[in-house]
Formats: C-alpha cells, structure tokens, sequence
C-alpha cells in the first residue's frame, strides 16, 4: 500500500495547488484585466462597444440585431433600413436573432433545410430590393458563425443602397457618401475582409434624414 | 486586391511572427525548466502548497501528481458548476445537471473545453472565471509539465528522476502562460475585445426593438483559451463572436496565441537536449502537415461543391463577413493542428473537403504542430516509432537520441499512438448504431455521419471543437464523450511519462557508424510518413464512408 499513501500525498499536494491557483488565476488575475480594462481608452471596448444616441443605449457596434421596420410588412420595397446578415437565432429566415445568445445553424451544405432557407432568402431580397435573384450576394442569404455579424460586404450594402434612399427620402449619392464612409477596407490591405458596419449605416441614414 | 492574395499575405504575416519568437521564446522555456533558482512568487506559492521545490520525483511519482491534481480539478469545477446558484456572481443563471457539470469538468481539465450548454446563458461568472479560467491555465501547464518530462528522459541517464511536477505546472504558468496572457488581454481589449463584470447590458434598437447583449469576462479567458490551446468559449459562437473576435486583427491575433507555443516548444526541445537540429526536424515535419491541410481546406472553402453554397454563390453559412474563406480556413486549420478546438466559423457548414481536413488534422494524432506540450510529446513518440520502423527494415536496435528503444520504450509508445483511434472507433461505431443518435443528427447522410466520427475525434484527441449540429446533451453522448476525454488524454500521459522514466534511467549510448541519423529531411519524411500511416490505416474506412463520400457527391 506504499503506492496507495504516495497517491494520496500527491493528491493532497494537488488540491492545494489548484486552490492557490484559483485565486491567483481565478480571482486576481481577470480582476487585475478588468481593472485595466477600466482605464479610459480600454473602457468602451471592455464594456461591449455600446453605441448611445441621446444618452439611450441603441446597441454594440460590434452586435448585429437586424432592425425591423413595421412600414415593410406589406410592402417590402417600403422598408427604411439597411438590413444584416441573416441570424441561426432569428424566428424565421431572415429577421432579428437574440444577442444574449449566439451560434450558427449548423447546417451542411447538402441539407435540404439550408437549400430551402437560402432560396426563400434569396426571393424575399430580390422583391424586397427590386432586383433579379442572381444579384444578390451570399452573405446576404447564409447564416453567420455568431448569428450576431455586425457586418455585411458592400456589395450587399450596395445592393440595398437604392431602396434606403427612396424610403428615406435621401438621394442616392448622400446614401453612396453614407456607404462609402461606413465602409472598411481590410486592415493594412490584407487582413480580414472589406465590411460595412450595418447599424452605423442606420444610425447615418436616420441622422441625414434630420 | 483579392481574396487569395489578402490570404498569403495573411499567412506570410503570421509565419513571420511565429518566426520572430521562436528562438527567445523556445530557449526562454528551456531556461525555465532547467534554471535551479526559484522566482519570489514561486517560492510563496511553493510554501502555501508545502512542496519542495528542490526534490525530485520518479515518473511514477510524477504521474500520480499529474493525476492527483487532475482528479481535484475535476471535482472542483463539478461543485462549483452545481452549486452556482448558491455562490455569488452566479447572474441568477440556472442550475446546472449533474451530466452538464460532469462533461464539462472533465472537458476543461483534459484541455479539451468541448461544450454541451450556452455559455452566456448557462454560467455566471464565478464558474467562468474560478473555474474554466484556471483549468485553460493549469491544464495546459500539465501538458508543457509532461512534455518537458520526457524531454528530460532522453538528457538524463542512470537516474530514476524526471523532475518535480509542482514545479514544472507552477513554471508553466508563472513564468510562460501568465505574462504571455496578460499582455495579449490587454492588446485584445485595445482591439475590441470584451471584458466586463456585467451579465449583459439592455439596449433599445433603432427599430425601438428591446435587446439583452450579453456580457462577460471575456478577454481574460479568450486570451489563455487560444494561448494555452484549450478552445473553450466564454460566448457559444466561441470565436466568431464579435465580443470574442471582433475583428480581422484579433482573428489573426489569435491563430498566432494558438501556434506559438506549442511551434516554440520544437526550439525548447532542441535546446534541452542540445541538438537544435533535431528540433528544427520535428518542426518541419508539423510544417509539412499544417501547410498540407490548410491547402486542403482553403481551397475546399473557395470551391465548394454543396448545392446550398452554390446555390448562394459561396460558402459563407457559418462564416463570418470579417473574416471571410481564407482567414476561415486558416482559423480552422491551427485550431484542429492543435489541441484548441476553439472555432471562429461554424465546422459543421464548411465543405465536405473543409470539414473532412478539420477532422483529419485531430486524427493526426494533433501533431501540427499540436497543443501545448501534448503537441511536442505525440511527436516525440511518432519519432520513436519512425527510428523503431526504420529499425526493423535494416534489422538494427533502434537508438534515438542516444537512448536504446527496447521493448518497453516501444509498447509504450503504441499504447500512447493507439488509445485514441480504438476510443474514436469504438465509440462512434457503437453511437451510430443506436438508435437515439438519428435524433440527435442536424444534417443526414455522410455528412451526419462526420458529426458523430467528429465528435469522438475531437473529445479523444482533447480537441473541443465540433460539428456542432450534433445534439449531445443525452446522457449517452454526455457520459462517453467524457470517458473519451478523460481516457484520451490520461492514456497517453501515462505511457509518455512510463516511457520517460525508462528513458531517463538508461545510460546515454554514443552515436555509432551504423546510427540512424533523426535530424534532416529524410527522418522528417520518415516521421511524417509514420503519422500519415498510421491515420491511413485506422481511418480511411471512417473517412471514406463521411467526409470522402461528400467530398465527391
């Protein structure tokens, strides 16, 4: 039973260096990073990137939320915002997901279910846009990986620049400036990819129309 | 400028960076685990644990440390999961079942951080942070102890000791995971990265639309999740959630924290036994199988062939518009080469060829260039089995690194190359056989069986990523994918630190005339091509029947 004692001896050795661990990495280190995080410069990035309008907290600039325009229930064309990818979380194909979730669809390429979501995407941009199906873009019709991408390509800005300005009673070019300086090209030049941040695009649009 | 280009350039970026750390980095570890002095904080800490520092353990010894403190650690992060509606900073969140608790202890502890519950909306923080913040720490502290264990069984003789494990677990955080962790926090907070003591914050949509956007401690943990290759995320979308990942800058970032460990500990090898070249070999062969596999899935993601994405135009279900194919590809290929399995786009949307080169990277053995520690070790016993095959074709004892490869040194390096893939086939074989196993499947055909062989190969090989169509909260999946955790990474650890002691106790035997030389390309070749043999011959039957079969429909 020799081996049986040096076990335990061993084991008891563990458990207070997992304890003593737990504090230093449990407790002391995420509050020291949360203390650093609350320096001014750090701040707004640790606390979630919240975008306020009039002191009201309208969202994160890094959340996507699709808005919802009640004017479009009828009529598609009739709908005043620039609108984010589709969400895994959202109730239907396209609409809002819940960002107090995340997470993709999972769904395989070859699942009917994925055929089905992106053909009725697909038709539902293209009347909603006034265009033929074939100009819609693929990240307008997939699911992210987050269900929460802030971001769309310009081409699917540019897509849904014609109807934003009708709607709003905007001319095309002040909705292009509106794109053109919301868009980001790839950091450096090469990494990551060119996007449009879609609720900075809103809360332009809504600013101009004042 | 296009897609493929923004991409190489990318990559060139990232390997210049692994490049420029790799020597200070990798002989910084070997100091580390070989400098006979003692930091201030070391020693209060060894005072408070009440070991001494300065004593040395046989391998058995060390493996009941390595074991011991694996156990409390499990136990401890159960309680505090099932009691967290009782402890403070639980956010109100629900209690969590006893299945839930067991799966993800054991997934934390063994470095694997698979998932089976909503982070934001199963834990409070003090469960994050007490718990699943140390563990991603001090697992992989385990995994750099063991590796540097048998690091010392080929440049020790005639000893019967391999170290002191409090010690090695105790340098690898304080001296390497820590400040490596506390700097990148920082850097990720400056690029947008969360890092709040809140649950989540009540916004009002433009559209007047009421939302809850979760919040957590997330920097803190993202930056030891992909440092220490753990992968577990503080949010469900793991690395694709913005609050996680939040730009083209952080993803690189953090493929970066992913490599750089586990790269360097090739330098810490070769500047322990003191043949750098040896190391440089081993690094070319985990080169080789990276470079390989990112190949595959670039190019799979950027010609996909499954009528959704052509149908859409692209493979962007599951991906996220930052990112885009190539730092996809790139994300997927380091997270599955090691041991993280954190995910910054979905693995189960990507092709059948993107998804079957994830899977093939774990089944690898998740040797490129693999986890911290686990990653040098399983190429350390691959090499030994290279030397030992070698052997057998000119009829030759087989020596590596001046260290005879008997009997024992081989079994147990078998037993350490063969646990996983008997875990991986028997229990997948058995799920997809049961009935319940239909129900849990999101897609059918092929690709629902790649959901399952993902699954077993990602807990077996301590990976934690997922196709995560995979429903696994019955208590099948929960308890077997615990089992393949724990016995995935405990079998290994105790044949490498078996074999360790054997080695250490031999005596050094000097290189002759009829020596196999391991450094160079044609042992590099030889070892690469023991791995691909072995993956080859436990795997392809799987493989065809899945990911193959939707590669080619």
């Amino acid at each position: 039973m020799r081996w049986f004692s040096a076990v335990l001896k061993q084991t008891a050795a563990g458990l207070r260096l997992l304890l003593v661990m737990t504090v230093l990495l449990g407790l002391v280190y995420p509050l020291a990073i949360w203390g650093i995080g609350q320096i001014p410069g750090l701040r707004a990035n640790a606390n979630g990137s919240i975008v306020t309008v009039d002191g009201q907290a309208v969202g994160s600039s890094l959340i996507g939320v699709d808005p919802v325009d009640p004017n479009a229930k009828d009529d598609p064309a009739n709908d005043r915002y620039f609108h984010n990818r589709p969400s895994a979380g959202a109730q239907d194909v396209l609409g809002p997901g819940d960002p107090s979730s995340s997470g993709p669809s999972n769904l395989a390429a070859d699942n009917p279910k994925l055929v089905e979501a992106v053909k009725k995407r697909q038709e539902a941009i293209a009347q909603r846009e006034g265009v033929p199906v074939a100009q819609v873009p693929a990240d307008a019709v997939t699911a992210s990986g987050s269900g929460l991408d802030p971001d769309i390509s310009p081409a699917y800005a540019q897509l849904q620049l014609k109807r934003v300005a009708k709607v709003n009673h905007l001319t095309e070019s002040q909705v292009a400036q509106i794109v053109a300086e919301n868009t980001k090209g790839r950091g450096a030049g090469f990494v990551g990819q060119p996007t449009v941040n879609v609720l900075a695009l809103n809360l332009a649009v809504k600013a101009a129309r004042h | 400028m296009n897609d493929t280009w923004a991409g190489l350039l990318q990559l060139a970026l990232l390997l210049a960076a692994l490049a420029v750390v790799y020597r200070p980095l990798g002989d910084y570890m070997a100091r580390a685990f070989t400098s006979k002095g003692h930091w201030k904080l070391e020693r209060a800490l060894y005072k408070v644990v009440r070991v001494n520092p300065d004593s040395e353990q046989r391998w058995s010894t060390y493996a009941y440390g390595v074991l011991g403190f694996s156990f409390v650690s499990v136990l401890f992060l159960y309680l505090l999961q099932r009691l967290q509606t009782v402890l403070p900073l639980g956010l109100g969140r629900p209690e969590i079942s006893p299945s839930v608790a067991f799966n993800t202890a054991v997934s934390f502890v063994t470095n694997t951080n698979w998932q089976s519950y909503v982070p934001e909306q199963a834990f409070g923080h003090l469960v994050q942070m007490a718990g699943l913040t140390v563990q991603n720490f001090v697992s992989g502290a385990v995994g750099i102890a063991v590796a540097v264990a048998l690091i010392r069984g080929f440049t020790r003789a005639n000893t019967d000791r391999l170290g002191n494990v409090w010690v090695d677990i105790t340098r690898a955080v304080v001296r390497v995971l820590l400040p490596i962790a506390v700097l990148f926090a920082v850097v990720l907070m400056g690029l947008g990265v969360v890092q709040s003591l809140s649950g989540g914050v009540d916004v009002t949509g433009i559209d007047g639309a009421q939302h809850t956007v979760a919040l957590a401690p997330v920097a803190s943990q993202e930056v030891i999740k992909e440092l220490g290759t753990n992968g577990g995320g503080v949010l469900n979308a793991n690395s694709a959630h913005p609050f996680e990942n939040p730009n083209g800058w952080t993803n690189l970032i953090e493929i970066f924290l992913i490599l750089v460990i586990p790269v360097s500990l090739t330098r810490t090898f070769g500047t322990m036994i003191g043949d750098r070249k040896q190391g440089y070999t081993l690094l070319s062969v985990m080169t080789f199988l990276w470079g390989g596999m990112l190949a595959v899935i670039w190019w799979a993601e950027a010609h996909p062939n499954g009528p959704a994405a052509l149908l859409a135009g692209s493979a962007m279900e599951g991906k996220e518009t930052r990112f885009g194919i190539p730092s996809s590809a790139l994300f997927a290929d380091s997270t599955t080469g090691t041991s993280t399995g954190a995910v910054n786009a979905a693995h189960d949307s990507l092709t059948g060829l993107g998804g079957g080169g994830a899977l093939l990277n774990m089944l690898f053995s998740e040797i490129s260039p693999g986890g911290v520690g686990t990653g040098i070790y399983s190429i350390l016993v691959f090499a030994i089995i290279a030397v030992f095959l070698a052997g057998l074709m000119v009829g030759r004892t087989p020596e590596y690194l001046g260290k005879k490869l008997g009997r024992k040194e081989i079994t147990m390096a078998s037993i350490a190359i063969l646990a996983m893939p008997t875990l991986v086939l028997v229990f997948a074989g058995i799920a997809v056989v049961l009935p319940a196993t239909g129900d849990a499947l999101t897609n059918s055909g092929a690709h629902g069986l790649s959901e399952v062989l993902y699954a077993y190969a990602s807990a077996s090989n301590n990976n934690g990523s997922a196709f995560g169509g995979l429903t696994v909260t019955n208590d099948w999946f929960q308890s077997t994918l615990g089992v393949c955790m724990a016995f995935g990474r405990f079998i290994p650890i105790l044949a490498v630190l078996c074999l360790a002691g054997g080695l250490a106790a031999q005596r050094k035997v000097p290189p002759s005339a009829g020596t196999l030389p391991t450094s160079g390309p044609l042992f590099a070749s030889m070892v690469a091509g023991s791995v691909l043999l072995v993956a080859a011959l436990t795997f392809v039957p799987a493989l065809a029947l899945g990911p193959i079969a939707e590669a080619l429909s």
